[in-house]
């Protein structure tokens, strides 16, 4: 997977560049570890180049959801596919998430 | 119908090649991307059980049964993938199911990719025969 982070009006962008596969989860938590240690408040997560999100992904999206919330911050997952928005109802994740 | 097979060592080094072996397969038979997706998800699911857990002491072999229908007439497309390893009896659908409607907060770690394969797929069921797991998923479209 190819993960772009970028840097715009205060917010970190994670742009996802294929699959969110149980090889490609330790990849994204541990650049979401790494770029969220310094006072990061606002996270988006564009998803519009991965239609495709296993468990282990899913977990690496709570991890940063829950440190979000530690921090007092706010987390947008932007751009979901209709495969990975039923991915996110039928675990409740749709609930957690903010998704726009 | 088409039938094939893939035999991979049960390691996750390997999920790539699994992957591309069913979306191949899927696509030749003109499977719906969107299904696609679903059956690659849950049989990554399954695969990586297998390779974390089935073989402790050493790397074992990963089989993968496939008997796709494509869409006909008055008929609609089916696939069916049996998963087999001769690992450490294992049935991995006996887990409870989890609390989805828990908050990020009270959210533990387990359970969700097992609970994904059997909301996606349209039958799941599991076996132990001649020592062997054996995990069977349908799917039609």
């Amino acid at each position: 997977m190819k993960i772009d982070v970028r840097k715009e009006d205060g917010k970190k962008w994670f742009i996802l560049d294929g699959r969110l596969d149980t090889t490609a989860a330790p990849q994204l938590g541990s650049v979401l570890e790494e770029e969220l240690k310094d006072d990061v408040k606002e996270v988006v997560i564009d998803m519009d180049r991965c239609g495709y999100v296993a468990s282990s992904g899913l977990r690496v999206i709570l991890q940063a959801q829950k440190s979000m919330n530690r921090v007092g911050g706010s987390m947008v997952v932007k751009n979901v596919n209709e495969t990975v928005m039923e991915v996110f109802e039928m675990t409740g994740f749709s609930s957690i998430l903010t998704i726009e | 119908m088409i039938n094939r097979q893939l035999k991979t060592p049960a390691r996750l080094s390997q999920l790539e090649e699994v992957l591309a072996f069913l979306e191949q397969v899927l696509e030749e038979c003109g499977c719906p991307m969107k299904v696609v997706t679903q059956i690659c998800v849950s049989v990554e699911e399954i695969f990586v059980n297998v390779a974390n857990y089935a073989y402790p002491d050493d790397v074992g072999e990963c089989v993968l049964d496939m008997e796709v229908t494509p869409v006909g007439t008055n008929q609609k497309g089916r696939a069916q993938i049996c998963i087999s390893d001769d690992g450490k009896p294992f049935d991995p659908l006996a887990k409870s199911d989890p609390d989805i409607t828990l908050t990020a907060e009270e959210r533990n770690i387990g359970g969700l990719g097992i609970w994904m394969v059997k909301q996606s797929m349209d039958h799941v069921e599991y076996e132990y025969v001649n020592h062997q797991n054996k995990l069977t998923l349908v799917k039609t479209w």
